[in-house]
């Protein structure tokens, strides 16, 4: 492997297909279908932050999932290290699992409250196999103490912790195998701003500390732009954008990134802000229709968005956005910034 | 005179560990048409502060000081009265739009209810004013979501629906709850703009709580900044993201990760976490995690300083918090 | 969090009322009962024909009933024999019930499926019925009207635990205990149980008072203990052709039946405020 001049990706994910059933609502009806993932790829260079945005219902948190190998996945391929996961047994994943951690958003509920955290924290170390009591307790102590906690906290509760402290302890917990990946699932979104900050900024500094790769996801594009290298926009369960953080946030070149962007309020801004208003909920995703998966919102959508699909195209370097009018949406955020 | 004057409001809750002072001395006026935005982070006392406004406290709670609407100090007034001035002259929305509806009852009922308990409207009146209600609110084809029940409504709608109530009795006032926490960027857009609207076209103020400054920044005339029940900085919004003053309110908005910044620059954090409201300290609640703090920060509450017109700061060391630059402040 | 959770198990039992009367209660009976065992204020067996119908007295300080048993022992030595299938019929519904319980929300799909039918088929028929089939297939005595108790609780467990557990596995915590590589087993051991042993318990508290109040209606039936062992179900049977001459004999049995079933009810209530304090402030 060291001698490829490309080294593998730590995380590739090819064509992933999603959709869950519904109940049905009769006897005799047809169960409906919810399109949660419809075709993503994407891969994830060692030591980068990638960034996944979007909003509730575009399917990022299902995307996570199935990274993870948390449930079932219809079609596609998730490669961790170069090796697959989809289709492997749990019993066969079990070893891999060391490789890929994750972070969850609630950090009240994804604290078991009768463990303490000691118990909390070495949890990941059961896919290890066998290792000795003295190992566990200094791996425990040694990586509570890299997310600022102390060893003493071994023998707490969650509940003796704030909203922040238990984040600290979550990712620990992820970080106690010293896994390639990460994958956080809004990791920072039910903290404080105050907190927030902090937790972002330990993020930041374990990746220089250990070379970790993260998997970002988020609704809040600031953080994203705060942590990524690289960032993909969903969108019913298709990445609509994908590029470098800085080229994707300065010049989007599809119409959702721009409203996504122009809809975060800046403070400091004032009231007069200019920007384009989006109308109407993300619906959609329960049914499969033809064209543009965005085409019911677009302020721009023409007669062909109804008919023909865009396909994922380069619009630059590492930049792809799937829009038939992409070069007009870049031409307008270079004009604005000029 | 203003239309709310709070003036030295306190409120003490009585808990297991012993009382928490969840609002100190808080005091402000609001002003026919003004919108007020109180900004802080959880535990700072800005639902307290509302909930005591709209006299909807828990059980085991205390209040001090006054809170006058046209000069009648609610405080004073009994339950049915309160019931009353809840109804008609402040109404209020909250975060979750799914848990403050009632799962069991027609988004139309739910309109409808007080609008016949209020007003005193026929039901046919209601049905009409309901449906005129529903379309204010941008809610398409109301006659259609009349008859629905709130599950079957996106959190925007919902939203929508509880700002359909709050406008059903005509209040003065409007209190919104971090309105749009719950909701996506592109809906909480929508929502803000038809908040600002109904505020604007119906000549209410608005009293907006949110720990986003961006939203706060964005939809409202003066801004409070509250931690730890007391409040450390008001003014005029312009005026107050012209010159962060307070420490608290320099490194909050250090703190938060902002669109179009350079991405390696580094957050600015305040240390420590937010403060358990029991063991709080006597003088400036922001004492243990100030830069600045000295000992006459931990005993003694500060001084609310003018510092220019209009723009009052609570701190003790106002003058190092002037000079200083927020990077250096907290490093 | 909630507040009260700072405060010790020790000290939150002090602070519930019907905690400490129902435990109270109970700890007088499990007393009774461990007294009967090497002693007793007369005897509970030996009919003395001459003896019968005393009114209380030193010797007999409920008197005795219309075979000159000392009616206080044969209440003592009853209590022993209430407990006893209370504790077994209810660990058998417990053991089992909650087995299936968790298997069915670790499982999910077909396993759950066929477990909570099969306890959705038994929970149809009334629970004393069904009691009374089986010791009529089986045939009367203590053992059969355990089993016929411990029957009937499998499925309220199952359900109970099936219930609470699958809450249990749609938090995140499992989640991250899964993305940990741990099996479902494991899980169910490690995250599932303990967060369900609460609930668990308090109903197991409730479902001893409910066995107790079946067996003393299996042996009123005649179903249950059979003599010469001392039952309340049974006094109160033997009691109920005398009403007229001696009311005061079916009196104290089903004064012990109610004692108990209360107490117990108390406790259990008790021990959800206690174990569980979010669940106790809505109420």
């Amino acid at each position: 492997m060291t001698t490829e001049s490309h080294p593998v990706p730590v995380l590739e994910v090819h064509d992933l297909v999603r959709h869950y059933r519904l109940p049905r609502e009769s006897l005799f009806a047809e169960p409906g279908h919810v399109y949660a993932l419809n075709g993503v790829t994407f891969e994830i260079q060692k030591g980068k932050s990638f960034g996944i945005v979007g909003e509730s219902g575009c399917g990022k948190s299902t995307l996570a999932r199935n990274v993870m190998a948390l449930e079932d996945t219809d079609s596609g391929s998730v490669k961790i290290l170069g090796k697959e996961v989809i289709g492997l047994s749990f019993d066969q994943l079990r070893p891999l699992r060391r490789h890929f951690q994750m972070v969850f958003q609630d950090p009240y509920g994804s604290l078991d409250p009768h463990h303490n955290v000691g118990r909390i924290v070495a949890e990941p170390l059961a896919a290890l196999g066998a290792i000795s009591k003295a190992e566990r307790e200094s791996r425990v102590s040694t990586v509570l103490q890299s997310v600022g906690l102390k060893p003493q906290d071994v023998s707490k509760y969650p509940h003796e912790f704030s909203g922040g402290q238990r984040q600290r302890i979550a990712i620990a917990r992820a970080l106690i195998t010293h896994p390639e990946l990460i994958v956080a699932d809004e990791p920072v979104s039910a903290l404080d701003v105050s907190v927030q900050a902090q937790v972002l900024n330990l993020l930041k500094d374990l990746q220089d500390e250990f070379g970790v790769t993260y998997m970002f996801i988020s609704h809040d594009l600031a953080v994203v732009e705060y942590l990524c290298d690289e960032v993909a926009v969903m969108y019913l369960g298709e990445i609509v954008e994908k590029g470098q953080t800085a080229d994707l946030f300065s010049t989007p070149a599809h119409p959702y990134t721009r409203i996504l962007l122009d809809a975060v309020p800046k403070p400091g801004s004032g009231r007069k802000r200019e920007r384009i208003k989006l109308e109407g909920n993300v619906t959609g995703q329960t049914e499969r229709r033809m064209g543009c998966a965005f085409q019911d919102r677009c302020p721009m959508a023409k007669d062909i968005c109804h008919k023909v699909k865009p396909p994922l195209n380069s619009v630059g370097e590492a930049h792809l956005a799937a829009c038939h009018f992409s070069d007009e949406v870049m031409q307008k955020a270079k004009s604005a910034t000029l | 005179m203003s239309l709310l004057n709070i003036n030295n409001l306190s409120v003490i809750l009585e808990t297991n560990k012993g009382p928490a002072r969840a609002v100190r001395n808080l005091s402000f006026r609001l002003e026919k048409g003004e919108t007020l935005g109180i900004v802080g982070e959880s535990g700072c006392g800005k639902s307290m502060a509302a909930l005591a406004l709209m006299g909807l406290l828990p059980e085991r709670s205390k209040t001090e000081g006054q809170i006058k609407l046209d000069g009648q100090n609610l405080l004073e007034k009994d339950d049915q009265e309160m019931c009353q001035i809840r109804g008609n002259r402040l109404a209020m929305i909250f975060q979750e739009p799914m848990t403050s509806l009632n799962p069991v009852h027609t988004v139309g009922n739910q309109i409808m209810e007080p609008l016949r308990l209020h007003r005193n409207m026929s039901e046919s009146d209601a049905k009409v004013e309901t449906l005129r209600l529903l379309d204010r609110v941008g809610i398409p084809n109301p006659q259609a979501r009349f008859d629905n029940y709130p599950h079957q409504l996106s959190g925007g709608q919902r939203q929508r629906v509880m700002i359909a109530i709050a406008l059903s009795c005509q209040p003065d006032v409007l209190i919104a709850d971090e309105p749009t926490t719950a909701l996506d960027v592109t809906i909480q857009d929508q929502i803000l703009d038809l908040i600002q609207t109904l505020v604007r076209e119906e000549g209410m103020s608005l009293i907006l709580i949110s720990h986003d400054l961006g939203v706060i920044s964005e939809n409202t005339d003066n801004i409070l900044v509250m931690y730890g029940g007391a409040a450390v900085e008001t003014g005029k919004t312009e005026q107050i993201f012209d010159e962060l003053i307070h420490p608290y309110t320099q490194g909050l908005f250090a703190a938060m990760p902002k669109l179009g910044r350079a991405k390696n620059r580094r957050l600015v954090t305040i240390p420590g976490t937010v403060p358990d409201l029991i063991s709080m300290p006597m003088g400036c609640t922001f004492t243990d995690r100030c830069p600045l703090a000295t000992e006459v920060c931990q005993n003694t509450p500060p001084p609310v300083v003018e510092v220019k017109s209009k723009h009052f700061v609570a701190c003790h060391h106002l003058d190092e918090a002037r000079d200083r630059k927020t990077e250096e402040l907290f490093s | 969090m909630s507040e009260d959770q700072s405060l010790t198990f020790f000290s939150r039992c002090l602070r519930s009322r019907s905690f400490m009367v129902g435990g109270l209660m109970t700890a007088f009976l499990l007393v009774c009962a461990a007294i009967s065992l090497f002693w007793t204020p007369g005897s509970a067996y030996d009919i003395t024909i001459t003896n019968r119908f005393l009114p209380p007295s030193a010797a007999h300080w409920l008197g005795t009933d219309q075979f000159g048993r000392d009616i206080a022992s044969m209440l003592m030595t009853g209590t022993q024999n209430s407990i006893v299938v209370a504790v077994v019929a209810v660990s058998i519904g417990l053991s089992i019930g909650v087995s299936l319980g968790l298997l069915a929300a670790a499982k999910r799909g077909w396993t759950e499926e066929i477990i909570m039918r099969l306890s959705d088929f038994s929970f149809a028929f009334p629970a004393i019925l069904s009691a009374i089939m089986l010791t009529a297939i089986l045939g009367p005595g203590g053992v059969n009207s355990i089993l016929a108790i411990g029957l009937y609780n499998i499925p309220v467990f199952a359900r109970l635990t099936r219930g609470t557990a699958n809450s249990i596995w749609t938090r995140e915590f499992v989640m991250a205990a899964r993305a940990s590589g741990k099996g479902r087993f494991r899980i169910t051991f490690e995250h599932v149980l303990p967060n369900i042993l609460s609930i668990i318990i308090v109903q197991a508290t409730i479902l001893f008072a409910i066995a107790i109040l079946a067996e003393a209606a299996l042996s009123y039936l005649g179903l249950g203990t059979q003599p010469p062992e001392p039952s309340w179900g049974r006094m109160l049977n033997e009691a109920q052709t005398l009403m007229f001459l001696d009311p005061m004999q079916a009196v104290y049995p089903g004064l012990a039946i109610a004692i108990a079933v209360f107490g117990l009810n108390l406790l259990g209530d008790g021990l959800r405020d206690v174990l569980d304090p979010r669940l106790s402030r809505k109420r």
